[in-house]
């Protein structure tokens, strides 16, 4: 499978290709079973297309969304194969979802504009934002990058302690202050630090907050807020984390975190389970997010720089 | 959202309103309508087909009720399906004969167990058990720690194995000391808390069959994200191939998630769902009510756990009052004024605008923050008395008066003005629904449990 850039490892390409196995057999596989022997698009098609898209948690509304292109296009060409209706489904899903822009490259060896390129992480509780931090920070060490985290995750019980574990597994320097204090003041001695050392990247794990807890999220306002004084345009990229079994609620996710901390970008994680991952393609048309990274594995290598093409296409072959 | 549902089912009712009876082909577009809002709060594909037929089975041959509006008609229907489907009997915890009890908790990552464990053990704490807690979540860095320090704030004791001060990874063996280790302290519940794992990954599942072969728990739980989304069933149904577990733990409900994952996981795996978690606080555990549930998926709101944390504001008098002024749809302005002198009492605004309906949301597009809070505030203070008793009296002139003397544009008064009409519209139709066989009964959420 000539899935991703040639930088990928063939074991890299077998672990997405198994994460997303699930995906094909499921949602295109069923949709091979479904038009295989007929002709043409007919009503009972489109009625189990939308079955199997609100499967893959895609959604009512994009669902119905894709549902209805298909159907003007099925209408205007008049009759529509059903090979051309795997393409049109493919290149429907495909323009739902955003590119990186180029100032915020996802490949961890392109150059960063910013010195240090701050990077904040948020999301509800339990998604994989402190294990994601981890892997991120692996790979920017590796491709030569100095890193520095900063625990900022200053509520959780031990929430510190993990970081400071993944800190140790990619061999990058931790800033903490105890439980309890405050995650500003880390956020902000962590860019100090970061100044002090010519940090490259910096990344600042927070805790867990539901989204819809006011005060918790002007708090990560706040956070976000005092970065700027100590790195100019810090953070550069705040980057939400998804898991990717959660439902129709990630989109309030994504609406609430974005009005709080302006999101750039997704992260999509457990990706290896059977969860689909269908909100990504929702919340990437309605936000204009584009997804980043996807989650694999709970090991230090399990993460993957997204690729829309190579995701759309990965789902197809 | 309710409203929403049922103005659509409304407005796809119109057909039906001068045909007598329900039949197959004007109830089509409504019972479509009521599969999408099933599916918007993340039931199932599968369950919410299976549901939406069997509505339109009962449905159809009905007469349509003149007393009732067919909307409301229909959403009593689904409401009671619903709260069969999600199970009518509150299950407790099974005690063993021979303490200790042995609890085994098992879910996804993420899914909330750690914390679950902890709360648990001080609800069982707080009904006079010794609990005890097993850290057999042996891989995730920091895990261990994170149940101590919980265990600690709880003053509960907790079972793990190191090796100079490095975890040992030994799950099995973790589980199986700890049975030991808690009957020699006499400890008469365990609570085992375990690694989250993908119930696709072979190893992981064989680890925790091998944990539950080992100690033979009196009670094994599925802790369960509710924000899980069509991937629900999946998880379930393989965690309970494997562990044939007791009943299932419903986590992170504090937010706005309707849920729909509690009713896939019902339908495919017939467990009942025994806890419901809702808070970062360890106090934050309570029992699972079907019929609030059915209430959330479809975006009916949950006033229940709302009258429930005002209770802890209003004494038994007040809670009465409140209860008649709103079974005879007497609740004015002065008594939402007295209302917000007492929620703001109940904590964070946006903690619980979302458990009110009709007003939840709007509230929200509104960026309500406690200081928008004080214009209301400030807007009622600006009214007369029999403006605040009659909100319908309020015209143009009354407006800008009320505007002027909180500091107000006239805009801020009418929003107002439509969130309380709102209100209060919601109410009315709760209050319809009583008497019509199992209703949703207003008085039922505030006698206290």
């Amino acid at each position: 499978m000539a899935l991703l850039s040639g930088k990928r490892s063939k074991q890299e390409e077998e672990k997405l290709s198994a994460g997303l196995e699930k995906t094909r057999s499921s949602l295109f596989g069923k949709l091979n079973r479904l038009v295989r022997g007929k002709d043409t698009v007919d009503a009972d098609v489109l009625d189990d297309l939308e079955g199997i898209l609100v499967t893959s948690d895609v959604g009512v509304k994009t669902t119905v969304d894709i549902i209805r292109r298909v159907e003007e296009r099925v209408a205007n060409d008049k009759y529509v194969s059903t090979r051309e209706l795997q393409s049109l489904i493919r290149d429907e899903i495909s323009h739902l979802m955003l590119d990186h822009a180029p100032d915020r490259p996802a490949d961890f060896d392109a150059p960063l504009v910013n010195q240090p390129h701050v990077i904040m992480v948020v999301g509800v509780n339990g998604v994989g934002k402190t294990t994601s931090i981890g892997k991120i920070a692996h790979r920017y060490k590796e491709a030569g990058k100095l890193v520095i985290l900063g625990a900022a995750d200053t509520f959780r019980a031990a929430a510190t302690e993990q970081l400071q574990i993944w800190g140790e597994r990619a061999d990058v320097e931790v800033i903490k202050q105890g439980q309890g204090s405050d995650p500003a003041a880390v956020a902000f001695d962590t860019l100090a630090a970061a100044n002090n050392r010519n940090a490259d990247v910096v990344i600042i794990d927070t805790a867990g907050r539901l989204h819809t807890k006011g005060g918790l999220m002007d708090e990560l306002s706040k956070i976000k807020r005092v970065m700027d004084r100590q790195v100019d345009g810090a953070p550069h990229e705040v980057l939400l984390v998804l898991d990717a079994s959660t439902g129709q609620n990630a989109i309030r996710q994504a609406e609430e975190f974005t009005r709080s901390v302006d999101v750039t970008g997704l992260i999509l994680t457990k990706l290896d389970g059977t969860a689909k991952g269908g909100i990504a393609i929702g919340i990437s048309n309605e936000f204009m997010i584009p997804v980043k990274y996807i989650g694999v594995g709970e090991q230090i290598d399990d993460l993957q720089v997204f690729d829309r093409e190579s995701f759309v296409k990965a789902l197809f072959d | 959202m309710f409203d929403n549902l049922s103005e659509k089912l409304e407005g796809a009712l119109k057909s039906i309103t001068g045909k007598g009876r329900i039949d197959e082909l004007n109830i089509a577009e409504t019972i479509r309508e009521i599969r999408r809002a099933l599916l918007d709060a993340d039931v199932n594909y599968q369950v919410a087909r299976e549901v939406t037929e069997r509505i339109k089975d009962e449905t159809v041959g009905q007469k349509v009720l003149s007393s009732v509006s067919p909307g409301q008609q229909l959403i009593k229907i689904v409401y009671d399906e619903l709260v069969d489907l999600l199970g009518t009997n509150q299950e407790p915890i099974q005690f063993s004969q021979k303490p200790p009890t042995v609890i085994l908790v098992a879910g996804l990552q993420g899914s909330g167990k750690t914390t679950f464990c902890s709360k648990l053990a001080l609800h069982l704490k707080s009904q006079g058990k010794s609990p005890m807690l097993a850290a057999a979540d042996v891989y995730r860095p920091a895990a261990v720690d994170q149940l101590e320090t919980l265990a600690a704030s709880i003053d509960v004791p907790v079972f793990s194995i190191r090796k100079d001060g490095n975890v040992v990874k030994d799950a099995v063996n973790v589980a199986r000391e700890a049975v030991t280790a808690a009957r020699k302290a006499t400890r008469d519940v365990l609570i085992v808390d375990t690694a989250g794992r993908m119930h696709v990954d072979e190893e992981m599942m064989h680890e925790v069959e091998a944990i539950r072969d080992s100690i033979s728990p009196d009670e094994i739980l599925f802790v369960v994200d509710s924000m899980t989304g069509q991937d629900a069933v999946n998880t379930a149904k393989e965690f309970n191939d494997r562990l044939n577990f007791d009943g299932v733990v419903l986590t992170k409900l504090d937010g706005d998630t309707r849920g729909g994952a509690a009713l896939s996981i019902r339908s495919v795996v017939q467990k009942p769902i025994k806890f419901a978690s809702t808070g970062e606080k360890l106090e934050a555990l309570s029992a699972f009510y079907p019929d609030r549930m059915a209430q959330r998926i479809l975006g009916m709101g949950d006033v229940v756990s709302f009258v429930e944390k005002a209770q802890e504001q209003f004494d038994e008098k007040q809670a009465e009052k409140l209860r008649k002024k709103i079974s005879t749809e007497k609740f004015d302005l002065e008594d939402f004024y007295d209302q917000l002198q007492r929620i703001k009492k109940m904590g964070p605004m946006k903690d619980l605008v979302g458990m009110i309906p009709g007003i939840g949301r709007k509230l929200n597009d509104l960026e309500v923050d406690e200081d928008a809070f004080k214009h209301i505030e400030a807007i009622i203070q600006s009214m007369t008395t029999d403006e605040r008793s009659r909100p319908e009296i309020i015209n143009g002139s009354r407006r800008k008066r009320i505007a002027a003397g909180s500091g107000v544009e006239v805009r801020d008064v009418n929003q107002l003005l439509k969130q309380f009409k709102d209100m209060r519209k919601m109410m009315k139709t709760m209050t319809k629904m009583l008497g019509k066989g199992r209703g949703i009964d207003p008085s039922t959420f505030l006698s206290p449990n």
